[in-house]
Formats: C-alpha cells, structure tokens, sequence
C-alpha cells in the first residue's frame, strides 16, 4: 500500500489542516516510509490467530452512574480562542 | 375508510410505486452522568458548565464507561426480544466538526452491545389485523456531539457541549416499514417501550429521541432501490412528511430517466422539503478503528439477569391482560400506550374495581376531563383510590350513573371524595318507590295526551317519561326502578 499526492490531500481535508503544495509532495514519501514500514507486519503468518484487541488481560472497568464533574466553565474555556458568553466561539459553520 | 391492511403505493406518471424504509433513532439514555464522563446530563443547564475535561477532549483524559448506560441499553435490548452481545467494543468514528472536539465520536460498528429484535406494531389500534413485526437490526451504544447556535451572532457559531458525551442508543431498524403509517405505528410503539423500561424519556421536543429516515422506492415485487438517508428528524409528523416528500422526489427523478443518489438530506419543515447535503459528503469517509483507550466490553450473567429481573411488564403484555380482564381491544390499546396513563390505571384496578366498567370510564371520562382541564394523568386532580370509591359507588347502585358524572365533576373541583361528595349533597340514589310512584303519576296526569299515544302504539314516548321522571327525581332515582314502575302503569 502507498499513497500519492491526491490522497495526503484528502486526509489533510479530513483533519482541517491547511497544507502548501510543497508540504504534501514532502509527506508523500515520509506516509510511504511508515506504511512500508507497518507493512513487514504482514509478512507474519497469522492464519487461525484472533485478531488482538487489547494486550493486557482484563477487562473494562465500569464506573457507578455519579455526577463528580464539571460546573468549570471557565477552566473548560480558558485555551478557546475566543469564547462569549459561555460559549465557545468559532467562525460560522453553517451550511 | 382506508383498509390499514391494504398495501400503502404511491400512483406515479407510469405506475405503482412501493415505498420502503428504515429509521435509525437515537435514544438519548436516562442516566445521571455521561457515557464516559462524570459531567451531568440534565437539560437546559448554562453552557458549558456540565462538561468534564474527558468531554472537552484535553489531552491526556481518558473515557470511563458509565454501568448504567450499559445496563439501560442492554434492558432496552432485553425489551425487543433482541440478541445481547456479552462481548462488545467501542471504535472510534473520526470526524472534523466544531461540535465534537475530539476529532472522534466513540460508537460502536464492529461489534454491537445488541443485535437483532423486533418491534411488534399495529397500524390501526382497533385492527389486530394490521398487525406488523419490524425487525431491529442493532443497537450500539455512542456519545451525542455538542450543540451549535447560529443565530446568536452575525459571523459566529456558538458551541455548547452540555449535550458532547451523553449517551444514546442508535436502534436501527431493518428496512421493514412500507407506509408512513408503519413507521409512524413504529416510532411511537419504540418510544413507549423506551418509556415503560426508563431508558429514555422519549422527550422528542428536548431532542431525546430523533431519527434518521432512510427512503426508497421500488416498482412492487422489484429488488431495493437506491436509498437515501434524511438526518435528525425529530417529530413522527415530520418523520411521515419526509417519507412522503422523499419518495415523492425519487419517483419523479425515477420517471423522468434520472437515478437516486445515495445520499444525505435534510428536512426543512418550514419548506416541506428535503434537500442534499452534497458538501458532507466527505464526512463519510469516517475511518472506524477500536478505540485504544477502551477495553472491549464483558458482560457476565450476574449483570445481564440484573437488567432481565429489573425489566417492568412491556406494553404488549399489559395489553393482553387488559384484554383478557374483558376491556375491548382499543381500551386495552389506549390505557397501554403511555406508561403513565398505564401505571395510573393499574392502581386503580388494585383498588378491586370491575375493569370493564373502570376501562370505558377512564376513557370516555377521565380522558375527556385531562383533555378539558389541559393536563397530563400525572397532573390529574383525582386520584386512583379516589376514582375507585366513585366507580364503586355506581357499581352498588349508591348513584347513578348520570349522577356520577356530576360527582366527578365536584371530584375535580375539589379533590374531595366521591362519598363525601354523593353524602353532603344528597345524591344518593333512591329506590324509594313511593316517591317515584307519586312523580309518576303526576308526570302522567300532566301528560294524558301522551299517555294515549303511547298506549295507541306510539312506544318511542317510553324514553320521554324516563326522562321526565328522572328530571323530577332530580337524577337520583334508580333508573332501573323507573323503568319498572313506568311499565306497570302504563300497562
């Protein structure tokens, strides 16, 4: 598996970043490197081996249905941008 | 009268067309805390102050599942007959919105808390032949995203994320509706059995339950056509109007030569139209993978006969009991249909009243009273017991039943009791023949001219002198008393 330019601008789209044409041709080859590299994996034979979800043997927790947390507004907006009136603020996304 | 059993098709330029459809609803589930987060769920709060830093998506927090968001989603589960899954996991579903600031809504795709079920529907209350299976394909269990507000200022979106990690359960149904009717029939029968089990409380205005409605049409007998899917419709009327609008719109792209995109639209109730969302459809390409963060989720049988032992009687088996006790089957249907209208019933039925006559008199009577007075049977004035002790008081003959509506009347003035009422105002019924005799014979002296006509074969004058004798009884003689007397002097 290998990307190309059309699709690290795609993914890029995907996560919002804003990338210059030099910046995609440069990550081209790096996305390339690691794929190759997650690649050799495959050279392992797994036939007949679950796959694995987790690699330690328990299982989830669950927590009692509690309200412990939050009434911290101004924590939870102190790193926004902006923020007005409780809210955060971000440029119009509306369709 | 349209024939609810007969197949629901569309008359296009060329033909008959079929419609089909399938709804996904979210469920927002009944519980204190968030599904990850130990931030609070209620409605309505400021913004931004029922959100934990998990919410927020700081770095480094991790997610804690909430038991009873499990537990409320496996008895939801256990209410449709459906497969509970002992093994489940969560996977993260990545998109990029202002309103989910992880990046990633935790669901679950791969491996679902529950599996197939099936939603048992009438289309018509009064017909047990219209009566239709849906299946239900699964139900997974993920977070509600945060909410957005436009309208608060000219170039920007407001973001509250009160609502950003609150549970929900997406039920997704199997393409099995075919009317507006069945999905409708579908939508409420789902949002009362939610109700009767507690995982949801249905509330579609606040949001609690909305659905994704996924629409096709095909020629009758023909293979699925290409299906759309109309997003966060949150009304059954609004539900119904997109079904009709949406296949309306693919029967003539159909007929003019055009194909269905498979797409996502959204309804404009205002318009009374559906139209593309063509600039998410980027957003599709979701690349699901298992949340690390997550353990994959076990449920051992300790857990599952919790939630089996905790499970209330169902409507369908309320129903039938109501039937079995002799009401008909609409009165079973009607006091079954909320859960609270359900319980309220039950107790008075505990109160050792007969159940027919409670059944037509909660639905002629009390239901009209809620209705004029503008309040739900939670907010009623009279009370179970209350009740009882009135329709026991018709039972033995103490009052009539016209007077009973009397009492009632004074029942919902005051919220005193029936037999304070019926004892305070003298309206205990009188079997008194000597005094009915007396209003008798007046009222037949008065009336010689229809006395003659009646006995010259005239009988439809009989209800007149009911009427009249019960008037000058001032309703409280024995109707039954009445009737005899009148015949034996009338010969």
């Amino acid at each position: 598996m290998s990307v190309d330019t059309a699709t690290v601008r795609h993914i890029a789209r995907l996560a919002r970043l804003k990338m210059s044409d030099a910046e995609v041709e440069a990550m081209v080859p790096e996305l390339n490197n690691i794929l190759g590299w997650v690649e050799q994996l495959g050279e392992v034979d797994t036939d007949g081996v679950e796959p694995l979800t987790a690699v330690i043997d328990l299982g989830l927790r669950l927590r009692d249905d509690r309200v412990t947390d939050g009434g911290i507004q101004d924590e939870v907006l102190a790193n926004a941008p902006e923020a007005q009136h409780g809210f955060f603020a971000v440029p119009k996304v509306i369709e | 009268m349209a024939d609810a059993t007969a197949p629901y098709r569309i008359r296009g330029e060329t033909g008959e067309w079929e419609v089909v459809i399938g709804l996904e609803v979210h469920a927002q589930v009944t519980s204190n805390a968030k599904l990850f987060s130990r931030a609070a769920t209620a409605f309505g709060a400021e913004p931004n102050t029922q959100v934990s830093l998990v919410d927020a998506a700081m770095p480094g927090m991790l997610p804690v599942p909430n038991r009873e968001c499990i537990r409320q989603a496996v008895r939801t589960g256990m209410a449709l007959a459906a497969t509970i899954n002992r093994w489940s996991r969560f996977d993260r579903k990545n998109y990029f919105y202002a309103d989910l600031p992880q990046g990633y809504q935790i669901s679950q795709l791969y491996h679902p808390l529950v599996g197939e079920g099936t939603v048992h529907v009438l289309t018509d209350e009064k017909d047990e032949g219209s009566a239709k299976a849906i299946g239900i394909e699964r139900i997974h269990v993920e977070q509600d995203a945060g909410k957005l507000m436009h309208d608060q200022h000219p170039t920007m979106s407001y973001v509250d994320l009160n609502r950003c990690g609150v549970a929900l359960m997406e039920i997704v149904s199997k393409p099995d509706m075919r009317s507006p009717a069945e999905a409708g029939a579908y939508l409420r029968k789902l949002r009362a059995i939610l109700r009767y089990v507690g995982s949801c409380d249905g509330n579609m205005e606040e949001g609690s339950m909305r659905a994704d409605v996924n629409v096709s049409v095909r020629r009758p007998g023909d293979p699925f056509g290409t299906r759309t899917e109309t997003k966060n419709v949150n009304s059954v009327r609004f539900v119904q109007a997109v079904i009709e609008h949406e296949a309306r719109r693919q029967i003539e792209v159909l007929e003019e030569g055009g194909a269905v995109l498979q797409e996502t639209r959204l309804y404009d109730p205002g318009r009374q139209e559906t139209r593309s969302l063509r600039s998410k459809e980027d957003a599709h390409d979701y690349r699901y993978f298992p949340d690390p963060d997550l353990l994959p989720l076990e449920l051992d049988d300790a857990f599952l006969a919790d939630c089996r032992a905790s499970l209330p009687e169902l409507p369908d088996a309320k129903r039938k009991r109501f039937e079995l006790m002799g009401m008909s089957a609409y009165n079973a249907s009607v006091l079954t249909a909320e859960v609270e209208t359900a319980s309220w019933f039950d107790v008075l039925l505990s109160h050792g009243v007969d159940p027919k006559q409670a059944a037509n008199w909660v639905v002629a009577e009390l239901f009209g009273a809620l209705n004029r007075l503008g309040v739900s049977i939670a907010e009623c004035p009279v009370s179970p017991a209350h009740a009882a002790e009135l329709l026991k008081l018709v039972a033995d003959g103490t009052i009539s039943g016209s007077i009973a509506k009397t009492v009632f009347e004074k029942m919902l003035e005051s919220g005193d009791p029936a037999g304070a009422i019926v004892e305070g105002e003298g309206l205990r019924q009188t079997s008194d023949t000597g005094a009915i005799d007396a209003e008798i014979e007046r009222i037949l002296g008065a009336n010689a001219d229809k006395v003659e006509q009646y006995r010259a074969g005239k009988q439809q004058l009989f209800g007149f002198f009911v009427g009249q004798t019960m008037k000058a009884m001032a309703g409280k003689a024995n109707p039954q008393v009445v009737n005899e007397r009148l015949r034996a002097k009338l010969g």
